[in-house]
């Protein structure tokens, strides 16, 4: 009656009368019939105070209190009945009355006659809350329990009246949802999974508790596409679907924008969520008729992470907007808020009402936030960038440092919002159950306890349904308590249960609140083997969010948990004991896995000894020893030190071994290690020593698994750096099966792939195999993407073919060039990089480079402006793509207009060699125009350019000797080069083994010498 | 007294000899550690009845001193209802070790009931256990006599209506856990599945069997130090 009464009946707008409509009738009614019919029924119950008094304006008169339990005086009546002090418990002085118990209720409705409805109306219109009323301010369970038990069977009943309607007339249907889901699932090749939260189905169809139900929702599901982070988790609701909250990355202070976008179905939001899924989908056009209004976003808000604790009021509503929710669900009216409304308003089919309606939720929406309009449009237009979504779990190529974020990537959502703010009163069955349990559990002995926990263990522990209901009735309070007690049977009954239900994100974290990690840490020194593998379990399934790991960092649990690592690993025959031993390195190594993907625990377990530990067990040769041991070891391989411990201790000879196991999990995470580790070029040779690479190329036949073969081609992408590798790469035909991954892949694949083909491109013979399986047009392709670490690879990769002669033309064709320099704009300044390097080779070999240049419209004055870049590397590639430029005097002309030379002189006083390099060769190539070789002298990029002369970096003399020959073209160049001790410089280069240099350099000094001759001549001549 | 302890030795390494072919888990020399313990705990005693072995209070000292078991129902029946304490006249775990029912814990008794107690299989334990729940002797667990053994077990709600409506709820779910055969009782078949499933509830009726660590502590007493002499 509770949450019925207060949300599912339909108020007024004034919310102080009921509304006359169809629904509340039927409850009305129902609520009738019980109240009426409960003295014969429950004549026990009926006798039954209420803690305070149900009082209303009655239409009856004293007359109508015709029965003998009653007294009537005049104008009022009691009844004879009183309660302890004397009170009657049912009291009449019209037009107020004041009812005590359900036995009087039952009789005032008989008396009542027709006035019968009119009286419940009228009650509850004043008595919202009648449970409140009813058993007072203490919760009912110590209390009147079955008068409860029945009101709550009334309550489940009425909700099922409520929940009725809202199931027939949402937009979305149960059933609508599971002919969706039952699609999906037949297309399992798109999607890695996908299940629901709850195997429990409503007798309506909906699989969310009913209090969910309430506002409308169906059934949550859990979605792993192969391109999106780990899992979505999304709700579907009789509105649309949507994703829930997700918080973005271990950052906690900083505050993302969380998007909450609803669509119209489970497809749309995947559509809109996973472009992987969105290619797919659209190849298959798996029957799902494409509306063209499909991806239109129904609804968008924005909140920040730190009113989490709101985000559910934008759907939730608050209890007054609940009713007109209802409202809005009739036929008709609710249509016209998600169809395509353009049609419907051009037809003139909406009725008055749905304006109205309409535009009173309009004015109340932006009277409550009048930002809201805004924000919704630039949320809008921000997520309509398609790439925003993925552009935040990139991979950067290169940089140990960058791993250390993919740890937080499949982080879980950090403290999700709760998502239920008050405790309804109406639940399923097993909530009582659960409820009662737990009650004995306060006051049980430990064997009563250890029954009453079994007994909790058969409940379906992994439905949340039951998860949440331990939790809500504090359940989770008593099993961590137990924890700390001395008996190892109550522990151990205790643990199996909070091993089972820390699978739901909401119970960890009240795990964690409730400090039981301490006391499951604590529980690891245990000399009990079954009780250390389930205390690490459970603190594998709780340290999924960073507070977790912190805690059991902490409270030395990382220390423990790599003592538990210590065992004999798979010898021919272990005893038991041994074996059991190994059961709790394997628990160990779980929960080390959850527990490093924290950098600082990372360090924790090297600290603790635990490299050598995990050393050892990798020889095992059990698989569910291995893949928490390889899960946790390529975790690690973020840091520095593990790489190398990696190498040191000879993991990556069983990392190789274990890449030709059968298992592709165990697969997977070997390849992910040897990705993070093959950095280091040792490392690379040891894969190629003990044949590694050949099951590399192996499973990459393995293309369904999306997370291996990312992994996969991770290893493939690295370990090519080494030309070694790449030889026997080239042996084992892996670019033509490379080339043919560069379509219908996700992108985390996909960066991997073309990575992997630029490093094989470096040797010129592979450029020729990429262009002969196919591989320049999807290449050139992937230049139109939005990904940026793809793009640098992309980039880098096609900058590769370039160098090809008979490459260029294709790449010309397919207009890479212009792509390629349209990737300068791009915001981040490693493509910008990644875009001018590539750049270079393509002005270098395209038959008519300079009039290709020109063609760009305002191409040249966005190379330039490149120049005013911050990053070191854009600098650089920037200055050398200008000194392609400035080859054709045309372009030269027009880069000279737009400043270049006063830019490039900005730059001298560099110390870095890369930079100073391509900045030298730039200026000698624009020297050769107009006055431009004086203007540098005139800028100051003289002086500074002598002195890279003392530069360690010979690719730095041969660039600046050519550029100051150039500048000594100009007297006054050559006598400031001369005061900063030019020749002296000079001389040593001259004595250089390489020609260019050798010449450069003896042709400045001899521009110098002739015009100190020249100017010997004119002071003495 | 010399003479005495002389022909003592005699007969308790021949008894040993014998006892430890017949029980299993012990050897000869545990065997004889453990009569030796037996018989000066029957010095202990007054010298009537050290005729016929150890008796209730006796034993009950044993349990709860070296065993530290100190779960009452197992270890008396003083608070049992009249109609129970007039079948139940020697408490449970005694009377499971107390095979021929003659009040008493001969020497042949004390070593098979220690070899279940210290190093008893789990069927051993099954087997141990049931004997001990099973307290009216008819092969069941009956719903009466789960009540009697989990009567304590649950503080009783002073609001309630029925202060021992709890446990009755407690003895439906433990019933409704094991009672695979819908009969409306345990029988030992019941109770071997349930624990076999769940070793849990191998003393789900209360604390029959001695913890790890008593055990321990007792092995050393008895074997370790009596060796010594």
């Amino acid at each position: 009656m509770g949450v019925t009464l207060s949300r599912a009946v339909q108020w007024s707008a004034d919310g102080v009368q009921l509304e006359n409509s169809p629904l509340n009738n039927d409850i009305l009614t129902e609520i009738l019939l019980f109240t009426e019919n409960f003295e014969i029924r429950h004549p026990e119950e009926a006798r039954i105070q209420f803690s305070e008094p149900l009082q209303w304006k009655t239409s009856l008169e004293a007359a109508d209190f015709t029965s003998d339990i009653y007294d009537t005086r005049e104008e009022s009546a009691v009844s004879l009945e009183c309660d302890d002090k004397g009170r009657p418990l049912l009291q009449l002085s019209p037009p107020d009355i004041t009812v005590h118990s359900f036995y009087h209720l039952s009789n005032l409705l008989k008396l009542s006659k027709d006035k019968k409805m009119g009286e419940v109306r009228a009650c509850l219109e004043v008595n919202s809350e009648p449970i409140k009323k009813i058993f007072g301010p203490i919760s009912p369970t110590i209390h009147e329990g079955k008068l409860f038990n029945i009101l709550h069977q009334l309550d489940e009943k009425l909700l099922s009246i409520a929940v009725r309607p809202i199931v027939r007339e949402g937009r979305l249907s149960p059933a609508a949802v599971n002919t969706e889901v039952d699609l999906l699932k037949r297309e399992n090749r798109v999607l890695k999974s996908l299940c629901y939260t709850s195997d429990y189905v409503f007798s309506n169809g909906c699989r969310s508790p009913p209090w969910r139900q309430m506002d409308g929702e169906i059934c949550s599901l859990i979605i792993e596409t192969s391109d999106t982070e780990p899992t979505l988790f999304i709700t579907c609701n009789t509105s649309g679907v949507f994703l829930n909250e997700r918080i973005n990355g271990e950052g906690g202070e900083n505050s993302f924008i969380t998007k909450r976008e609803v669509y119209k179905d489970i497809v749309t939001l995947l559509k809109n969520t996973s472009p992987h899924f969105a290619a797919a989908a659209d190849e298959q056009d798996f029957a799902i008729q494409d509306v063209p209004s499909a991806k239109k976003i129904l609804h968008v808000e924005t909140v920040d992470v730190e009113e989490t604790g709101q985000t559910l009021k934008s759907y939730d509503h608050d209890e007054k907007n609940v009713p007109e929710k209802l409202a809005r669900n009739k036929p008709g009216s609710r249509d016209k808020t998600l169809e395509p409304s353009l049609k419907w308003t051009k037809l003139g089919l909406t009725s008055s009402y749905d304006e109205v309606e309409e535009k009173t939720r309009r004015s109340r929406e932006s009277k409550k936030s009048p930002t809201a309009e805004n924000q919704k449009k630039a949320t809008f237009s921000e997520s309509s960038l398609p790439g925003c979504h993925s552009s935040r779990k990139t991979k950067s190529p290169g940089g140990a440092d960058d791993f250390s974020e993919s740890s937080s990537e499949d982080d879980e959502n950090e403290e999700q919002p709760e998502r239920r703010a008050e405790i309804p009163t109406d639940l399923p069955s097993e909530y009582w159950q659960i409820q009662k349990l737990v009650k004995y559990l306060k006051g049980a002995n430990q064997t009563a306890t250890v029954i009453v926990l079994c007994a909790l263990r058969d409940f379906n522990l992994v439905q949340e349904t039951c998860q949440l209901a331990i939790r809500d009735v504090g359940g989770l309070e008593v099993l961590i308590n137990l924890l700390d007690t001395d008996d190892i049977r109550c522990k151990i009954s205790s643990l199996k249960i909070l091993r089972e239900i820390s699978c739901n994100s909401l119970i960890r974290q009240t795990i964690a609140d409730l400090g039981g990690l301490q006391t499951m840490v604590s529980i690891l020194d245990a000399p009990v083997k079954e009780l250390k593998c389930l205390a690490a379990e459970t603190i594998a399934n709780v340290a999924k969010f960073r507070r977790a790991r912190k805690t059991v960092r902490q409270y030395g649990g990382i220390k423990r948990l790599v003592e538990l690592l210590d065992c004999v690993p798979d010898s021919v025959s272990l005893s038991a004991e041994q074996e059991r031993d190994a059961d709790v390195a394997r628990c160990g190594a779980l929960a080390l896995w959850s527990c490093s993907k924290s950098t600082r625990n990372k360090e924790s377990i090297r600290q603790a000894g635990g490299i050598p530990l995990l050393a050892r067990l990798l020889k095992s040769s059990q698989k569910n020893m291995l893949i928490p041991v390889v899960g946790t070891l390529q975790e690690c391989a973020s840091e520095k030190s593990y790489r190398i411990s990696i190498q040191t201790e000879g993991m990556i000879e069983d990392l190789v071994k274990n890449l030709s196991c059968d298992n592709q999990e165990l697969q997977m995470h070997c390849a992910s290690a040897i990705f993070k580790c093959a950095e280091d070029k040792h490392t690379r040779d040891l894969v190629r020593q003990y044949d590694g690479l050949k099951p590399l190329v192996m499973l990459l036949n393995k293309a369904e698994n999306k997370q291996l073969l990312a992994a996969t081609t991770g290893a493939i992408w690295k370990c090519s750096i080494s030309l070694e590798n790449v030889a026997k790469f080239q042996e084992y035909r892996a670019l033509e099966i490379l080339v043919g991954l560069l379509k219908d892949q996700p992108e985390e694949v996909l960066v991997n792939v073309v990575g992997a083909l630029g490093e094989c491109a470096q040797i010129s013979e592979n450029l020729a195999t990429i262009r002969k399986s196919g591989g320049i047009q999807p290449l050139v392709r992937l230049l139109s993407g939005t990904n940026q670490a793809l793009l640098v690879n992309v980039t880098r990769a096609v900058g590769a073919c370039a160098t090809d002669p008979e490459n260029m033309p294709i790449i010309d064709r397919l207009d890479g060039v212009r792509l390629l320099w349209s990737l300068l704009k791009n915001p981040n300044p490693d493509v910008q990089a990644s875009a001018a390097w590539a750049i270079c080779p393509c002005i270098e070999n395209a038959k008519d480079a300079g009039e290709m240049v020109r063609s760009f419209v305002g191409g040249l004055e966005l190379i330039i402006n490149l120049l005013k870049s911050q990053n070191k590397d854009v600098l650089a590639s920037v200055c050398a793509a200008i000194a392609k430029i400035a080859k054709d005097v045309e372009n030269l002309a027009v880069i000279t207009d737009h400043g270049v030379v006063p830019m490039l002189a900005n730059l001298t006083n560099t110390g870095d060699d890369k930079l100073r390099r391509y900045l030298a060769e730039a200026i000698a190539c624009s020297c050769t125009w107009g006055s431009n070789c004086a203007s540098f002298g005139e800028a100051g990029a003289v002086a500074p350019l002598v002195h890279y002369l003392r530069s360690k970096d010979p690719l730095v003399h041969q660039a600046t000797a050519r550029a100051l020959f150039e500048l000594s073209k100009d007297p006054n160049n050559c006598i400031t080069m001369h005061e900063n001790g030019v020749v002296k410089l000079l001389l040593i280069m001259v004595g250089s083994t390489d020609e260019i240099l050798q010449e450069a350099a003896a042709s400045c000094v001899a521009n110098i010498r002739c015009l100190a001759l020249a100017n010997d001549k004119a002071k003495n001549g | 007294m010399l003479k005495m302890s002389a022909m003592n030795r005699k007969f308790i390494q021949n008894l040993a000899e014998t006892l430890c072919k017949q029980v299993k888990h012990f050897d000869k020399r545990e065997t004889e550690c453990l009569i030796r313990l037996f018989s000066g705990l029957l010095g202990e005693q007054a010298e009537r009845r050290a005729a016929h072995g150890l008796d209730r209070v006796r034993f009950r000292h044993i349990l709860h001193n070296t065993f530290g078991m100190t779960d009452d129902m197992m270890m008396d029946n003083g608070t049992s209802p009249i109609w129970m304490r007039t079948r139940i006249i020697i408490m449970p775990v005694f009377r499971a070790f107390d095979k021929d029912n003659d009040t008493y814990i001969s020497v042949r008794e004390w070593v098979e009931g220690l070899s279940v107690f210290l190093r008893g299989t789990l069927d051993e334990k099954i087997k141990f256990c049931f004997d001990v729940y099973n307290l009216h002797g008819d092969g069941y667990i009956s719903r009466e006599e789960m009540l009697q053994m989990l009567k304590d077990s649950l503080i009783r709600q002073p609001t309630e209506e029925d202060p021992d409506e709890g446990i009755k709820d407690i003895v439906e779910i433990a019933l409704k856990k094991m009672d695979y055969d819908h009969d409306g009782k345990v029988s030992y078949s019941d109770f071997e599945k349930t624990v076999k499933d769940e070793n849990l509830l191998l003393e789900a009726f209360g604390n029959c069997l001695p913890d790890a660590k008593s055990i321990l502590a007792f092995e050393q007493h008895a074997f370790q130090e009596q060796h010594g002499h």
